[in-house]
């Protein structure tokens, strides 16, 4: 269950990186094939990212991840991958529910304080980050409450399905 | 206290007195995905426990991404949308209908209504007075199964938008403009909300120009009132029963306002690789092309294809430049031969391509090569938007789009055509 502590590493990206950058739309034709997509993850922003990343790592950007298009796409292959939460100063709107909506924590936090490579651990039901390269420790912004039951119940289908509707 | 138009429609289709931060269930009118989150989204709908549509004629499926079909994987795509369609009894665009938004727009939207799609241009039809945004597949899916969904009410922004555009200066350079100014994230979140009397002096597909590129600030909606304009619209669609006069309320709370004189707009483009790197055509004049792209849900409608037509007039592109035009529906194509804008457009040496997206999201069409430059009146220019992250991408007008073809470097418009 995502609320026990997570641990990894960091994975540090500039700001702006968009849906161009995490699913390149050149690969539309394998959005049926999500394994096959999957293997261009944030291609066009780093392609070393996916010989590097490790299941369990965060992915850490700066301001407006994920912004551009409404493909759900994009959360998905960064789940696939392994990444256990994305760690971001702010993130684009229908990036947000989509990965929520897929179970991914988005946790909106100042990412200045990490560094590519640190070792990071999150524990979500505290609240808290911790840099355990630098010690440092951060805070994430809340989430709101409809989407903390959909994370919580591992992504929008699930809910809907345990509870038939939305519960505001 | 009076209610900004999100406000007003969203306490509408929730039943409740929204407000801006109320989190709200609201009815969805039109919900609908296209040929790159269709598969998904169908796939997510079938993993839900629900089993039939909510309403299947107001659901849509559009395919409009890549058409025709460029390869056996989309074209096996296509074939699952059309047999969900068949299925299900919901409405299917096959290609060539056009772009979704554009058909949204022409065939669906009116103003007060709920519109949800699987593509983030569904703001578009805020041009036209609806509250309408681009979801994700899941959501998207449980919209289809519910027809309703969740929001959090925005808060409003104010646009306040006076005078009259300078010739060859369009509502592209205004929303470039309005983009450069706030950033690419000024908006997160909020609603765009276009008001003031030059509002009134703007045709609908200037209004859905606008809309089209609320979400390359941020924003959940970009929303025009309804006015007459939008009734003759509506009219000359068939749909003049669906109109409904919609004003935001004079005391309405907006977080700020942004005073825009039009009048006093110039040609924009926007340089590689973000939408809100702005800078005015005349600072950027002589830089290279080598390919113009004139189309996508931002500025592929008879009146940008007119505008270029009337620019390129007994002209020739420049030898070292690919001019590729896109109507955006089926209409709009019909109506540029009628008009006599794709003989002229054909004449000077574009490559009139079938209505869709064409080269906007790189898969074909028109994918750039390394180091090739293109100017294109689409909404995004992303690293590797176009097929390519070695090539450069700058937005534009079409009026700044045609002048460029004919002199194979970016060009102002006013300077070149008197
Ligand atoms: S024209 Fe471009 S921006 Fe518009 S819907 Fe198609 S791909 Fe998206």
């Amino acid at each position: 269950m995502i609320f026990t502590v997570m641990k990894g590493r960091a994975h540090k990206f500039g700001d702006g990186i968009s849906t161009d950058h995490i699913v390149p739309g050149k690969y539309a034709h394998l959005r049926s094939n999500l394994p096959e997509l999957a293997k261009h993850v944030m291609e066009d922003a780093d392609p070393t990212f996916l010989s590097r990343v490790r299941p369990g790592d965060f992915l850490v950007a700066g301001k407006n991840f994920g912004l551009g298009s409404s493909r759900e796409h994009a959360a998905v292959v960064i789940k696939m991958v392994g990444i256990s939460a994305i760690l971001a100063k702010s993130v684009a709107r229908i990036f947000f529910r989509n990965a929520i909506n897929q179970g991914l924590p988005v946790l909106i936090c100042d990412t200045d304080m990490i560094n590519d490579g640190d070792e990071i651990e999150v524990d979500l039901a505290a609240g808290t980050i911790t840099n355990l390269t630098s010690g440092i420790k951060l805070t994430f912004g809340k989430i709101p409450e409809v989407m903390l039951n959909i994370m919580k119940e591992g992504g929008l289908i699930p809910y809907i399905n345990k509870y038939g509707d939305f519960k505001l | 206290m009076g209610k900004t138009l999100s406000e007003k429609i969203l306490s509408q289709k929730s039943g409740t007195d929204a407000r801006a931060g109320d989190m709200v269930i609201a009815a969805v009118d039109w919900v609908f995905v296209q040929d790159t989150t269709g598969t998904l989204t169908i796939r997510q709908f079938r993993e839900s426990k629900k089993t039939g549509l909510a309403s299947p004629e107001r659901t849509v499926i559009f395919v409009d991404h890549a058409v025709p079909s460029p390869n056996r994987q989309f074209s096996n795509d296509h074939h699952f949308l059309r047999q969900f369609a068949r299925e299900t009894g919901c409405l299917f665009f096959e290609p060539g209908s056009g772009i979704c938004h554009q058909l949204v727009a022409e065939k669906l939207a009116s103003p007060g209504e709920v519109i949800v799609g699987a593509d983030s241009h569904t703001v578009t039809a805020g041009g036209l007075g609806a509250f309408a945004t681009g979801m994700g597949s899941s959501d998207v899916a449980v919209v289809f199964a519910l027809g309703k969904t969740w929001f959090r009410v925005p808060e409003s922004f104010k646009i306040s938008l006076t005078g009259r555009f300078q010739k060859f200066v369009s509502s592209k350079d205004l929303i470039l403009h309005l983009i450069g100014t706030i950033g690419a994230d000024g908006a997160t979140y909020k609603a765009l909300e276009f008001v003031g009397d030059a509002v009134s002096h703007m045709a609908i597909s200037q209004r859905l120009t606008v809309a089209n590129m609320a979400v390359e600030a941020g924003a959940k909606v970009g929303v025009f009132p309804s006015d007459h304009v939008t009734k003759e619209f509506l009219r000359k669609q068939g749909r003049g029963r669906n109109y409904v006069a919609l004003h935001p309320d004079d005391d309405a709370t907006y977080e700020q306002t942004i005073a825009i004189d039009i009048s006093k707009l110039e040609p924009m483009v926007a340089m590689p690789h973000s939408v809100d790197n702005v800078a005015p055509v005349q600072t950027l004049a002589g830089a290279k092309i080598d390919q113009v792209f004139i189309g996508t849900c931002t500025n592929g409608r008879l009146e940008d294809i007119a505008i270029a037509a009337k620019i390129l007039e007994g002209k020739k592109c420049h030898p070292n430049v690919r001019l590729i035009v896109a109507p955006a529906s089926r209409k709009v194509l019909l109506d540029a031969i009628k008009a006599g804008y794709v003989e002229i457009l054909v004449n000077a040496g574009a490559i009139l391509v079938p209505p869709g997206c064409a080269a906007c999201l790189g898969v074909h069409q028109g994918a750039l090569g390394d180091n090739e430059v293109c100017l294109s009146t689409a909404n995004r220019n992303f690293k590797g938007r176009m097929g390519n992250p070695e090539a450069l991408i700058y937005l534009a007008s079409p009026a700044t789009a045609a002048a460029s073809a004919i002199t194979g470097e970016i060009t102002d418009p006013r300077g070149l055509v008197k």
